[in-house]
């Protein structure tokens, strides 16, 4: 939920990077935090595994700038794409004003992308939104790699309104700013329909 | 989206501080904060230092989300409070709703004296949430005379 603070003239917003065990969500999040000015981000937090995935959250705030008085930050979080850590995915849901979706390009990767995504249906579902609504994104990510369906397959199967679609290679950061505007630009087009 | 915009009104902002700013001299704490249960810091007051204010907030309410969801799962319907004792500093969250009243306090203060402060001062912060979140909706309405007047051109700015 989007918190407004009239003292402090800030805007708060939330987005969550959804998608699949090794999909490249903390990527994505690690490319922003280096490549933004330090005044503009707080600290990267990882909640995760001594293996390094993620095991609760990852959270990074990025502040854009100013919009008409108000300051505009935003708060991305990513949520841990192992199927087990489901009860935690709910949590981090909690809240959000637009969702991210990072699918695995990799053919051997197409069932755990659907897979993914319906889970993120289902539940997007229980917290009362629908994924038709809200903001949201959706990134191939590892377009890179040498094994990656076609273009036209993930989005068969992937694609589930007019959401804009972005291809990605995060490691490098092709496509990440892309991808973090278009869901940004949403949600702050959502807050000013009221 | 599923929720309208939550919003704090300056004078609203100011009365909350009046209640943390209270708190903390009746807790002896170090530090207190009121937090949005999606992670959103709202206000805080006292010896803030060095604290990344916004990485407490969220992890603050990932916390209460994780022992929330624990609490359910043994049958308890809520865990109200959450403690944690350190060596030197602890920390008590109150749960108020969908805010998190916060108190960090030191070997100056006691669990106890925390826990009685803190649920007077919650009874006046759930108030005044209730009130903003009523008036959120009527603020949402009308006041977003102010956010349609955000152009494409403002939300293209932020990101030339």
């Amino acid at each position: 939920m989007t918190f407004i603070n009239y003292a402090s003239r800030e805007i708060n917003c939330k987005i969550v990077y959804y998608g699949p065990g090794l999909c490249g969500k903390t990527t994505n999040l690690q490319y922003i935090y280096d490549s933004t000015a330090p005044q503009a981000k707080g600290k990267l937090i990882s909640l995760a595994t001594e293996t390094d995935r993620t095991l609760f959250f990852d959270f990074m705030p990025l502040e854009l700038g100013t919009v008409r008085g108000f300051k505009t930050r935003f708060h991305l979080y990513t949520v841990p794409g192992q199927v087990y850590y489901d009860a935690s995915r709910k949590l981090i849901l909690k809240g959000v004003d637009g969702v991210v979706f990072v699918a695995d390009s990799q053919e051997e990767r197409m069932d755990a992308n659907i897979e993914s995504l319906y889970n993120l249906e289902e539940n997007l579902e229980s917290q009362g939104y629908d994924l038709a609504k809200i903001p949201y994104v959706l990134q191939f990510n590892k377009r890179d790699l040498p094994n990656v369906s076609p273009m036209e397959e993930l989005q068969a199967e992937l694609v589930r309104r007019d959401e804009p679609i972005f291809e990605a290679v995060a490691t490098n950061g092709t496509g990440v700013f892309d991808t973090l505007k278009a869901v940004a630009k949403q949600v702050l087009t959502e807050l000013r329909k009221g | 989206m599923a929720n309208s915009p939550f919003i704090i009104q300056e004078h609203q902002f100011a009365r909350i501080k009046v209640i943390l700013a209270r708190l903390c001299v009746e807790c002896a704490a170090r530090a207190v904060f009121l937090i949005d249960r999606d992670g959103q810091p709202i206000a805080f007051h006292g010896e803030i230092g060095e604290i990344d204010t916004t990485s407490f907030a969220s992890l603050a309410a990932g916390n209460v989300a994780a022992t929330s969801s624990m609490a359910k799962l043994i049958g308890e319907d809520t865990f109200p409070a959450v403690v944690h004792e350190g060596e030197r500093d602890s920390i008590y969250i109150s749960v108020i709703g969908r805010s998190l009243l916060v108190v960090v306090f030191d070997e100056r203060s006691t669990l106890g004296l925390v826990k009685i402060r803190t649920k007077r001062a919650s009874h006046e912060v759930a108030a005044m949430l209730e009130e903003a979140t009523r008036d959120s909706a009527a603020i949402s309405a009308s006041q977003n005379s102010f956010f349609s007047e955000i152009t494409d051109e403002d939300i293209d700015s932020l990101f030339s």
